[in-house]
């Protein structure tokens, strides 16, 4: 189904380079990068998954809600297809989630009943060492990925782990455990304060997370430092539903 | 952020740091904490030597345990010789008088709660090693679990990495509680760890009822 332009693949690629500038957000990137892929590829939605310190896989980014779910569930399951492409090296194409039933019980329930038919899986290197891993989900039955869909996502996914690298890492080789750790714990500030929107507007976590991405693109800031500075400040918890 | 830890802790956490020198072919250890005025101040130490490298980055406010502090992450410095002097140009001089060729902090920390730093400082120039790296993030882990149940409870398998690998579930539920306390992230935390020792639960299971509003905590 590759009905990519050179234009479009042209123009993520540019933009992946003007992000990379010394002291960029590793979560937006990543953020970024899922929703391009979505929308280049024509998939649903797009999740990505990095692996711990201790090689267990944390959920990173995910181009919506629906992907953001499903990654969590993955990991709390230690079940899917990001599991089996970071176990094996090998990216999971064109599975059949109907058919999946055997192979990921639980993944595959969740995953049909908000609407995904396929999914696939690309492992995610930095040398030689795998990562993480990044999913991509569609409404067709069994997938439609072709060769060249295949190098794309893939050349995407090798994108963002160079994100991870960047030029000083170059140098030295500790700064991708630096980056690494301070998005996990970026990851984890973003619940926390979900949790604290949800206790301050009487909201259920999930419509907590809507209203704090809101709030950031209304104010065009980041994530994390908005919902850091809310745990820091819960004053000012009530700016969040302010128009 | 969390109350001043008792002498027990104390103790525990300087032989934490020995053990931290004993494990990662480290010449010391030290570790500094986040008081409620944002001020650092150090806790524990290996030894002497240690207690002097960690108080001058105190001091001098600057140093790879400030920088990671401030950046919420990681700062592993193999090399102190290679960019120390211009990112920290009294304190690099000063370690490396001392003897010190690299430098690794890690904060401890729960997202965005700050609990303070735990350093590592080595003779020798070069990266920790994967084990090693697995080892010091252990180590680090279980200095935060110290921190929070300073309660006297005894490190059981409970102890180990719990405050740090928690579910999503754990982690929105700190930030619920903060807000019915009217606390800290920190206190928060110590309240649900408290809760789960007083009635034998799971974190996790402690952590849902917080979520599905079916447990709620009062201010003092």
């Amino acid at each position: 189904m590759s009905t990519v332009s050179a234009e479009r693949l042209s123009k993520i690629f540019v933009e992946v380079a003007d992000t990379l500038v010394d002291d960029f957000d590793l979560l937006d990137f990543l953020q970024m990068l899922t929703v391009r892929t979505a929308g280049l590829v024509g998939a649903s939605a797009v999740g990505l998954l990095l692996a711990d310190q201790r090689g267990r896989l944390q959920f990173m980014a995910a181009s919506d809600e629906r992907a953001r779910i499903l990654e969590v569930f993955q990991v709390q399951a230690s079940e899917g297809p990001c599991f089996d492409a970071f176990r094996t090296g090998e990216p999971v194409l064109n599975a059949d989630l109907q058919a999946a039933g055997q192979r990921w019980p639980g993944f595959a329930r969740q995953a049909l009943s908000v609407g995904f038919r396929s999914v696939h899986a690309f492992p995610m290197r930095v040398r030689r060492e795998i990562i993480g891993a990044l999913n991509v989900f569609g409404s067709a039955v069994g997938g439609n990925f072709d060769a060249a869909d295949v190098q794309i996502v893939q050349a995407l996914t090798d994108v963002a782990a160079i994100g991870l690298l960047q030029e000083r890492a170059i140098r030295r080789g500790e700064v991708l455990t630096e980056q690494l750790q301070g998005a996990l714990n970026s990851r984890i500030v973003i619940e926390q304060a979900k949790g604290a929107i949800a206790q301050a507007h009487g909201l259920s976590v999930d419509a907590a997370f809507t209203v704090l991405r809101g709030y950031a693109r209304r104010t065009n800031r980041k994530l994390t430092e908005v919902a850091q500075e809310m745990l820091a400040d819960p004053d000012k918890l009530a700016a969040l539903t302010e128009r | 952020m969390v109350p001043v830890p008792a002498d027990p802790i104390v103790a525990r956490l300087c032989r934490l740091c020995q053990r931290a020198v004993s494990s990662l072919s480290a010449t010391g250890a030290g570790l500094s904490v986040v008081a409620r005025d944002n001020q650092f101040s150090l806790l524990a130490a290996a030894d002497p030597a240690s207690e002097r490298l960690e108080e001058l980055q105190l001091v001098l406010g600057e140093g790879p345990c400030i920088d990671a502090a401030a950046a919420r992450r990681p700062v592993l410095i193999a090399d102190l010789g290679w960019d120390g002097p211009t990112r920290w140009p009294v304190y690099a001089g000063a370690g490396h008088d001392a003897g010190i060729r690299a430098i690794f902090a890690f904060p401890l920390q729960v997202g965005a709660a700050q609990l303070g730093v735990l350093d590592l400082f080595r003779a020798v120039p070069g990266p920790l090693s994967g084990p090693e790296l697995r080892r010091a993030f252990d180590l680090a882990d279980e200095a935060v679990t110290l921190l929070l149940d300073d309660q006297g409870h005894d490190g059981d398998e409970r102890s180990s990495g719990e405050a740090m690998a928690g579910s999503v579930e754990l982690f929105q539920a700190q930030g619920m509680v903060m807000i019915q306390i009217g606390g800290t992230l920190a206190e928060a935390m110590v309240r649900i760890r408290a809760h789960a020792y007083a009635q034998n639960r799971r974190l996790i299971d402690v952590a849902r009822d917080i979520i599905g509003r079916d447990l709620w905590f009062d201010r003092d």
